[in-house]
């Protein structure tokens, strides 16, 4: 019998210096996702497919809502449609409780078509038409104003329709995060958000609601919520001082991180990330040692988009070709780009073989399929060796990637739901040449 | 095309290049490969005993042994 086959490697040992990620034992395989053998799905679906569990968005959702409101009466989570709003994706989180935040007309008109009530759709964002603004106001949405000029818009607004705008503002404050986000909403620090509450208070035609912060993105500890929750706490009970008016919700916004590990960090996120119990804790610490009238104290609000959707997704390839580069590393091609993986810019995406590969793993760079210098997936992972044609999988891509994807050389691919029971449903087709021809039109002399 | 004298290599895929310290270390079919070289300088000879040895298509085996001859060059462990 002739000899199991697995090509030559030589690696060169560097003395008493391990990679940073190098110390690790082999990569194991992921063979199934909820139960289904993956090379089923790329036989059935194609290569490249997004896969997502229905199974650990409801799981990762229980997780969160627990955590807080085990220790908060009133937590009311909605969910960022930007993160993803595939609507399968939106639905689940809706029948799990979840209210709507949404960033544009575009995502709000999707919330509507997803059987949100009206009042129940978060309207953030430094860009609402009157258009926008009306049909929220009519719907009794909550409308979370960013800047002075859409605070005079909706005055405007209210001049000419009967429904009172239900509005709150957004915040930008210094939490001791750097660089602070100030880019959105009012600041606190400087008093322009207090000058924006009472612009509010002073107008008879609108209802001050709530108030929001959303601090930024990837918060790597919880203790800048802390900040945050009792800044708002605290604006809440001085308007409640000088204007006799309690807000009936705190809105503190998304940014818990999810378990991936961003670029040139040091240790693993599956190491370094809090738990939602962490984040849940200092939040409602903050906002319970505030003096709220225990008969009245507000809805907490929370925004949560990535920590609750990145496990759940999954992206499957093949690779396409290996080469090898003029320094002597290992380059392998794979059939997904940065065109459908936007967060390789972020991460350090873990990518996993799809079938036991024994333990030889050589420093290799993952590139995607476009002709294009930026297609880079991982600059250097220490990977097995996979052949043409082989499969592998990416953890971790369920957030931003199904939204910020570009359709750029090549089309997008299908996006498959797992079920609970373990059915595969496809929620969104691949695209086709026909969404161009659809769309494009080519002038009379050029037919 | 020559690889160096004195290349120490051991069972376990353990690889000293005594000419410059260096170390390295290369799988099975690697310590093959490398005992091969230190007996017959005809490539086409060394693919058809490796063929004869792994069960492997003898395309993708020539991938592969190319690659590895030239990482071997990179390392300057084969000499031309
Ligand atoms: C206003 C607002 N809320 C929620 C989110 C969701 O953030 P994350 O995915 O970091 O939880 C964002 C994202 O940038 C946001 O801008």
């Amino acid at each position: 019998m002739k000899k199991i086959y697995q090509r030559p490697t030589i690696t060169k040992i560097n003395e008493g210096m391990p990679s940073k990620f190098g110390n690790r034992a082999t990569l194991k395989a992921i063979t199934k996702i909820d139960g289904i053998d993956v090379h089923e799905i790329i036989n059935k679906y194609g290569s490249p497919v997004f896969v997502v569990s229905e199974k650990t968005i409801r799981e990762k959702y229980k997780q969160a809502y627990s955590a807080f409101s085990t220790r908060y009466p009133k937590v009311q989570f909605a969910w960022s449609y930007k993160t993803n709003y595939n609507d399968a994706v939106c639905r689940i989180f809706h029948q799990q409780g979840s209210w709507a935040e949404v960033v544009s007309g575009f995502e709000y008109q999707k919330a509507i078509n997803n059987s949100v009530a009206g009042n129940n759709i978060i309207f953030n964002g430094p860009s609402k038409s009157d258009e926008d603004l009306v049909l929220a106001i009519n719907n009794r949405s909550l409308i979370h104003i960013d800047h002075f000029d859409e605070l005079y818009q909706i005055i405007e607004l209210t001049k000419t329709l009967s429904e009172r705008p239900q509005v709150a503002i957004r915040m930008n404050m210094d939490t001791g995060v750097y660089p602070q986000w100030d880019r959105f909403g009012f600041n606190y620090d400087n008093g322009e958000a207090w000058t924006a509450i009472n612009r509010i208070m002073m107008n008879e035609k609108m209802d001050l609601r709530g108030l929001h912060a959303h601090i930024g993105t990837y918060m790597m500890t919880p203790e800048p919520y802390k900040v945050a929750a009792f800044k708002i706490a605290t604006l809440a009970n001085k308007i409640k001082q000088k204007w006799q008016h309690s807000i009936s919700y705190i809105d503190v916004g998304g940014g818990f991180a999810s378990q991936n590990t961003l670029k040139g960090a040091y240790l693993p996120g599956t190491d370094t990330t809090p738990s939602f119990d962490q984040y849940a804790q200092a939040i409602t610490d903050a906002i319970l040692s505030a003096d709220f009238d225990p008969q009245n104290m507000p809805f907490l609000f929370l925004e949560t988009g990535r920590a609750l959707i990145d496990d759940a997704g999954y992206l499957l390839g093949s690779v396409l070709a290996n080469k090898r580069l003029a320094d002597g590393r290992r380059a392998t091609i794979l059939d997904v780009g940065v065109n459908i993986l936007f967060t390789s810019f972020w991460y350090e995406h873990e990518v996993y073989p799809t079938k036991e590969t024994g333990f030889q793993t050589e420093d290799t760079i993952l590139y995607g399929p476009l002709c294009m210098n930026i297609d880079v997936v991982r600059q250097s992972i220490k990977f097995p060796l996979l052949k043409k044609g082989d499969n592998f999988v990416i953890k971790r891509v369920g957030a931003y990637n199904m939204t910020q994807w570009m359709q750029f050389i090549t089309l997008r691919p299908k996006i498959v739901l797992i079920d609970t029971n373990g059915e595969m449903h496809v929620i969104r087709n691949n695209e086709t040449l026909d969404v161009f021809k659809d769309s494009e039109i080519i002038p009379e002399h050029l037919r | 095309m020559k690889i160096i004298k004195d290349l120490a290599i051991s069972e376990s895929g353990f690889v000293f290049n005594p000419l410059t310290g260096e170390s390295f270390s290369v799988n099975e079919i690697g310590v093959s490969i490398i005992n091969y070289l230190k007996k017959e300088e005809n490539l086409q000879q060394i693919l058809m005993s490796l063929h004869e040895e792994f069960d492997v298509e003898t395309n993708e085996l020539e991938k592969d042994f190319n690659d590895f001859v030239n990482m071997l060059k990179y390392h300057n462990l084969i000499l031309d």
